[in-house]
């Protein structure tokens, strides 16, 4: 079956505008990771006639093209992507993560305005800090570095603390109080002190304090950002690309790539093999066999002919397929689960993070302890200025420097680790909540197995005979087959009937593979998983196929046990085919022909009775229960969408990720909780001194510093993590 | 010590020249692809370098 790419489609309706008369064509390419990829993909779409010129983002694997005029042609450019050997797909023009990318530009200009501050403002600082040590510095020196400390940043901690006052404002306003709450006052009422001691000629003003506490936390803010952007930038922008395009004819058989939004009940659509179909739709012309393993979970591939009606996302596996749509996408069977999901994901979101758990103890007990030192300080005779600085300085020291840059300090290191592991983490709750798992739900197709048919007790001699037809289809089976042989021999004059067989000349003599009765075996059984070859006139060979177990899948359930975690196995496949890997894998709780609302309400209900589980699942049906679960995790095989309904994504062969995963997220969950703990150590001996009135500006300098790169130092520790 | 009302002022307006630098790294989007354009400086066809450094490493390189 050779694919024709002749009539390359009309990609048009994603092309932007641009103002200089121009227009804009933005596609995710997948796979595009290294430098040489770069140069091809950049080489290759500049010389297309029209373009501009073209730019690859490596960070988030974005190409941007840019045409001379508005009549470009974006389907030449994704052919030559193809036949450069990358999968690419156009970028919704409405769903552009630019406002993202603004923030992080924003936090990094925060950043640089608190460096400078903090730098600056130090520099008068230190004399003032040297008059504490009875150096010389008359008082009007000392009053003019005051100023000048204070000017300088004053204005930069409005500037850079403006992520702090903006979430600090939104939490409040919701009755909450999250970390940046107590900063936001912290910063605030230490600048508004330290300028009412300047003006009163007092000796100690924090403005170096408080700019360089906000610097401090800033790296924690932005390492934190720049977690979740990389996350986003290899999977995240999936959700971009599910909008892409499906093929539709028009009347008079030009070929159209439309948005899937565009399409209408009534359209004629055109699905390839190795496509997916767009809409829910009922076959119009051509025989072609479905795979409903991502929608159902089914490992079979289910044969269709004309008339035959047809779910959106069963993909296409041997024969073009012309059809006309029965629903529009929001209204396709996919979108109720996409519904599902969306209500997983609400859940998910009320998780509280570690960080704003500590907070939760921590701004009550800090400002009763700041309130109480103001009152006490004042009721014993320390005159009202006097106990309100000491107030301050409660507020000052305790400030949660660690604690703000604690967690995403550890969480970026655990990352980092994962991500030279080959996982994927997207967001650092995702690693707070697998550390809490107690639970792991396996999908079956696709995740325990590898979801592609091997041959099973395959003969090398028989084999070697059927090989070279084999080679010539694109069949599953046929190609798993072909897997099996080292030989490069192919038939001629071969021709391939959709769904039944493929036929030619091995070596002169007339040869056919397919099913049973294709074949001419009479009184089979027609079972999908097995194939059928014969000379003409001569015996006929069976070959039987099973989906094979993942190498490594019955070490990690083992490795998982050992870890304290219990295992299931959900699956929409048939009994049979469950129990046969549970009894192989050894896993006693299993279930089997579960819908994707099935999945979903299991995984929920196990919440209920305590267990908090982690759902490790590729299929389309299997989207609602990642959403849902505590923590998931999909293969980098998996559908797109289940990849964004996952917290980590793994890539490579083995399953063993998922025990990697676990194990840095615990390392990680424990670095944090050692943080936390070394900070409410640190706040047990800073706070009393301050209290006391033994701490001035330069003891807040060095002990803010000085904690925070202990708790960075700890973070650091994690590159150890997992191995 | 007068001197010092010269070098104050002095100081803080060059590390504002810094900030003005980083502010515009900032908005031309130099920190958008660290990736990207960490590889691009291997691409020969790109090479932004003066063309008489580019003449002597031509020269240079025996293959």
């Amino acid at each position: 079956m050779a694919l024709t790419y002749d009539a390359a489609p009309d990609y048009s309706a994603f092309l932007k505008p641009a103002k200089d008369g121009g227009a804009t064509f933005d596609l995710l390419v997948k796979g595009a990771r290294c430098a040489a990829c770069m140069a091809k993909i950049e080489g290759g779409i500049a010389g297309l006639p029209g373009v501009r010129s073209a730019r690859l983002n490596l960070t988030s694997g974005k190409l941007s093209v840019d045409f001379e005029g508005r009549s470009g042609d974006p389907g030449r450019v994704m052919s030559t992507l193809e036949k450069l050997g990358y999968d690419s797909a156009p970028y919704d023009p409405g769903q552009a993560a630019a406002a993202q990318d603004r923030e992080g530009r924003r936090l990094t200009m925060a950043l640089g305005v608190a460096a400078f501050g903090a730098g600056n403002a130090m520099m008068f600082s230190v004399p003032i800090w040297a008059g504490l040590f009875g150096q010389e510095l008359g008082p009007a020196a000392l009053i003019m570095m005051q100023w000048a400390s204070g000017l300088i940043a004053t204005p930069c901690a409005l500037y850079a603390g403006m992520p702090f006052f903006q979430s600090a404002w939104r939490s409040l306003r919701v009755g909450r109080a999250n970390m940046d709450v107590p900063i936001s006052i912290g910063v605030i009422l230490t600048l508004a002190i330290s300028f009412a001691e300047t003006l009163l000629h007092g000796r100690d003003t924090y403005f170096d304090a408080a700019i360089s506490l906000l610097f401090l936390l800033l790296i924690g803010r932005w390492l934190d950002h720049k977690l979740r952007s990389r996350a986003r930038g290899a999977a995240a922008d999936l959700l971009a690309m599910q909008a892409p395009a499906a093929t539709v004819l028009s009347a008079d058989g030009a070929q159209h790539r439309r948005p899937l939004a565009d399409i209408v009940v009534g359209d004629l659509i055109l699905v390839r093999p190795g496509e997916r179909l767009p809409v829910d739709a009922r076959v119009e012309a051509g025989a072609s066999e479905l795979d409903n393993a991502l929608l159902t979970g089914e490992s079979r591939p289910v044969p269709v002919g004309v008339g035959e009606l047809c779910r959106a996302g069963a993909l296409n596996l041997s024969g073009m397929l012309t059809l006309r749509a029965q629903a529009r996408s929001d209204d396709s069977a996919v979108a109720a689960i996409a519904r599902l999901v969306e209500a997983g994901a609400q859940s998910k979101s009320r998780y509280v993070r570690l960080a704003d758990r500590a907070a939760a103890i921590y701004v009550p007990v800090v400002h009763t302890a700041a309130a109480l030192t103001f009152v006490l300080g004042w009721g014993l005779g320390l005159g009202p200025r006097e106990a309100l600085l000491r107030a301050v300085a409660v507020l000052i020291i305790t400030c949660p420097c660690a604690l703000g840059l604690a967690v995403p300090a550890v969480q970026v290191a655990a990352s980092a680790r994962l991500f030279r592991k080959q996982v994927l983490v997207k967001s650092g709750a995702a690693l707070e909540r697998l550390a809490e798992v107690t639970h792991v739900v396996f999908d079956k197709t696709g995740v325990l197995t590898l979801g592609r048919p091997t041959l099973i007790d395959p003969i090398p001699e028989a084999v070697a005979l059927a090989a070279p037809l084999a080679r010539a289809s694109s069949h599953p089976l046929a190609r798993a087959l072909a897997a099996q042989d080292g030989g490069t021999a192919l038939a001629e004059e071969v021709v391939e009937t959709a769904g039944q067989g493929v036929e030619g000349l091995i070596h002169g003599l007339r040869a056919r593979l397919g099913r049973a009765a294709f074949v001419g075996v009479e009184g089979a059984t027609g079972s999908e998983t097995e194939l059928w070859f014969a000379f003409e006139g001569d015996t006929k060979i069976r070959f039987q196929f099973a989906d094979s177990l993942r190498p490594d899948a019955r070490e990690t359930i083992e490795a998982l046990r050992a870890r304290g975690l219990s295992v299931e196995i959900l699956s929409g496949d048939l009994p049979g085919a469950v129990r046969s890997v549970a009894e192989a894998l050894d896993v006693r709780q299993w279930r089997a022909g579960m819908t994707p609302g099935d999945k979903a309400a299991w995984v929920k209900s196990l919440a209920t009775v305590g267990h908090r589980s982690l759902m490790v699942g590729d299929g389309l049906n299997d989207t609602a229960a990642l959403a849902t679960a505590h923590a998931a995790m999909a293969p980098g095989t998996a559908l797109d969408a289940s990849q964004n309904a996952a917290d980590l994504v793994f890539s490579g062969e083995g399953l063993s990720a998922v025990v990697t995963a676990i194990d840095v997220a615990r390392a990680a969950r424990r670095r944090a909780l050692e943080n936390f703990g070394f900070s409410a150590l640190y706040n047990l001996i800073a706070a009393p001194a301050a209290m006391l009135g033994l701490i001035n500006p330069f003891v807040a300098a060095l002990a803010m510093s000085g904690s925070s790169l202990v708790v960075t130092l700890n973070a650091l520790r994690m590159h150890r993590a997992g191995r | 010590m007068t001197i010092f009302f010269l070098l104050a002022p002095f100081s803080v307006l060059l590390a504002l020249l810094g900030l003005a630098g980083f502010w515009w790294t900032v908005r031309s989007g130099q920190y958008d692809d660290p990736a990207g354009d960490a590889a691009r400086i291997l691409m020969d066809d790109v090479d932004d370098a003066p063309a008489l450094i580019q003449v002597r490493a031509g020269k240079a390189d025996p293959g």
